[in-house]
């Protein structure tokens, strides 16, 4: 090999230590007692304890916020595919582009400025630390993702196929849950992945809309900070159970999730 | 088009439009209204009607909007700034294909999609003061420790580089994708005519990737402006008891949620929307329309 791609597999090498392991000593640390964390003596060696998972799972509010969290992301990803879906097909073979300035308001906009009259709203309806309130809240950053994904998937797909379909005298719709549908199939699938991390790992609506039985993950992990700040064990233990799932989903698709982060954005 | 497929289309695209433009007009609407009145205290609490005041007392505020606006502006210019030099770095480094290339970027989006919190309290403990492995590490090398979050004047560029640790490989990722699209035949061209790797990067490559670049960089500046998340986990409300990592958004929340001043945070609100509005206007005139 050359000098020049020695420095460049050097270069990569440092860059990629630096990104993954902040994460692999948060992963390191919940299996360390409170006592290992902080000796320099322990970093590298140490015997594994599930002692902090044990903890963190066996009392308190964690088990129940997980379930939050799943029941929310789940009914909040489907919802929002069955919305996104057939509107993204509907921009992307009919040319509506003006949809995108919706997307591109509801990215803007701060969320701090919608949660008041959510707040507000949802407590008229007497919804407010329901399930379905943190789920309509979720689907408003969800829908327009999962749109914007889906449109450049549908504008990917070879048309002649549609058109075909529709000589052979299906109808428009038809040819949307025939042939354009199970075409987008890996698409979808991307884009609720997508969806589903970003319901997940949320952090801002939950803490306003949700109550005592309704707290997701990320809420009752910052919830640990405040009253049991020096407990790192437990504390790296909920923050692992907060990040592995979404992650192993991710990583299990790791190809298209790449596909569907830069899906509209690259185009200049 | 014929009327049915007129009508399919509305009933295919009506769904999602009405459910998004449900959940932010009247949002957006009450939001405005209530920086004209007094509201304080309750949500629905009777609110008189207040003019411009608001407005005065915020632009007048020269101890929390101000700073907060600075740190704002601080915080993501320099963010973004960082994060673009090194993710068009990443980038180019990955151009190339190589043996592991796949497990490289397998690697790039295990920060991106690490829930913030979590992020948050990772790094509170490998900065923590006295305990963490950075200072460790630092002291080993024989550097003085540092508080980093725990400092007044650190925490805001301590925040910067964890911004810049979670978001420099999505710019990467997006990098990397415009120059799959770039033709190869300038390059080869200039390579023939015997340019540098640097005249080749400078003068062809990051002209044509112009666009791709300005569009991760708005979608960047978007997110950071209103990064929230990060801020409240390891530095709580107000940013701090200094309120030294209070932004915008920090301050809009702190203002709404733990003073209940409706009116003047919806002002504050108002103030920062037109501020990003304004940036993208800017930033979007320039090539890469379709970011965001």
């Amino acid at each position: 090999m050359s000098a020049k791609s020695w420095l460049r597999g050097g270069a990569i090498t440092v860059a990629l230590l630096v990104l993954v392991l902040p994460v692999v000593w948060m992963v390191a640390s919940a299996f360390k007692t409170n006592v290992q964390i902080t000796d320099p003596g322990s970093w590298l060696v140490f015997t594994p304890t599930l002692e902090n998972f044990g903890n963190v799972l066996s009392g308190g509010e964690l088990p129940s916020s997980m379930l939050n969290s799943l029941i929310v992301g789940v009914t909040s990803t489907a919802l929002s595919a069955v919305l996104a879906v057939p509107a993204a097909w509907a921009v992307g073979r009919f040319r509506l582009h003006g949809t995108g300035s919706l997307v591109l308001v509801a990215r803007i906009v701060p969320a701090i400025s919608l949660l008041v009259p959510w707040y507000y709203l949802f407590a008229q309806l007497g919804l407010v630390g329901s399930h379905a309130v943190l789920v309509l809240s979720h689907m408003f950053v969800s829908v327009p993702l999962i749109l914007w994904v889906m449109i450049s998937f549908f504008e990917g797909l070879p048309v002649e196929l549609e058109e075909a379909a529709q000589i052979d005298g299906l109808t428009p719709f038809g040819t949307f849950l025939r042939i354009a549908l199970p075409l987008a199939m890996p698409g979808i699938a991307t884009a609720c992945v997508l969806a589903f991390i970003s319901s997940w790992n949320n952090f801002m609506f939950a803490l306003i809309l949700a109550d005592e039985d309704t707290k997701t993950l990320p809420v009752t992990l910052f919830s640990f900070v405040s009253y049991a700040g020096t407990d790192w064990g437990g504390l790296m233990a909920a923050a692992t159970i907060t990040t592995l799932p979404a992650l192993a989903v991710a990583l299990l698709a790791q190809k298209h999730i790449v596909a569907g982060l830069t899906a509209g954005a690259t185009k200049g | 088009m014929t009327g049915a497929q007129r009508r399919l289309r509305w009933l295919m695209l009506g769904p999602a439009l009405a459910f998004v433009g449900l959940m932010i007009v009247f949002p957006l609407v009450y939001t405005l209204y209530l920086s004209f009145t007094d509201a304080f205290g309750a949500v629905n609490a009777e609110a008189g009607f207040a003019g411009l005041r608001n407005y005065a007392d915020a632009l007048g505020d020269g101890r929390r909007f101000w700073p907060a606006f600075w740190r704002t502006v601080v915080f993501t210019v320099g963010a973004v700034a960082v994060e673009a030099v090194l993710g068009l770095a990443l980038a180019m480094l990955l151009r190339k294909a190589f043996r592991g290339v796949r497990w490289v970027r397998t690697v790039l989006i295990v920060p991106l999609l690490t829930a913030p919190v979590a992020i948050g309290v990772l790094w509170l403990l490998i900065l923590d003061p006295t305990n963490g492995v950075a200072n460790h590490l630092l002291t080993a090398i024989g550097l003085p420790r540092q508080a980093f979050l725990g400092s007044v004047s650190g925490s805001l560029p301590t925040l910067m580089a964890i911004d810049v640790w979670q978001w420099t490989p999505m710019m990467a990722i997006l990098l990397l994708a415009g120059l799959s699209t770039l033709p190869t035949e300038p390059e080869e061209a200039a390579l023939v005519d015997g340019a540098s790797a640097w005249q080749r990067f400078r003068h062809v490559v990051l002209p044509m990737l112009l666009p791709a670049l300005t569009a991760a960089v708005l979608l960047r500046t978007v997110d950071a402006l209103k990064t929230f998340d990060l801020i409240y986990a390891t530095k709580g409300a107000g940013g701090g008891s200094a309120f030294e990592a209070e932004t915008l958004n920090v301050l809009a929340y702190g203002l709404t949620f733990d003073y209940q001043e409706y009116a003047l945070a919806s002002a504050v609100l108002v103030l920062f929307t037109v501020v990003i509005v304004g940036v993208v206007l800017v930033v979007r005139r320039r090539p890469g329309r379709e970011a965001v």
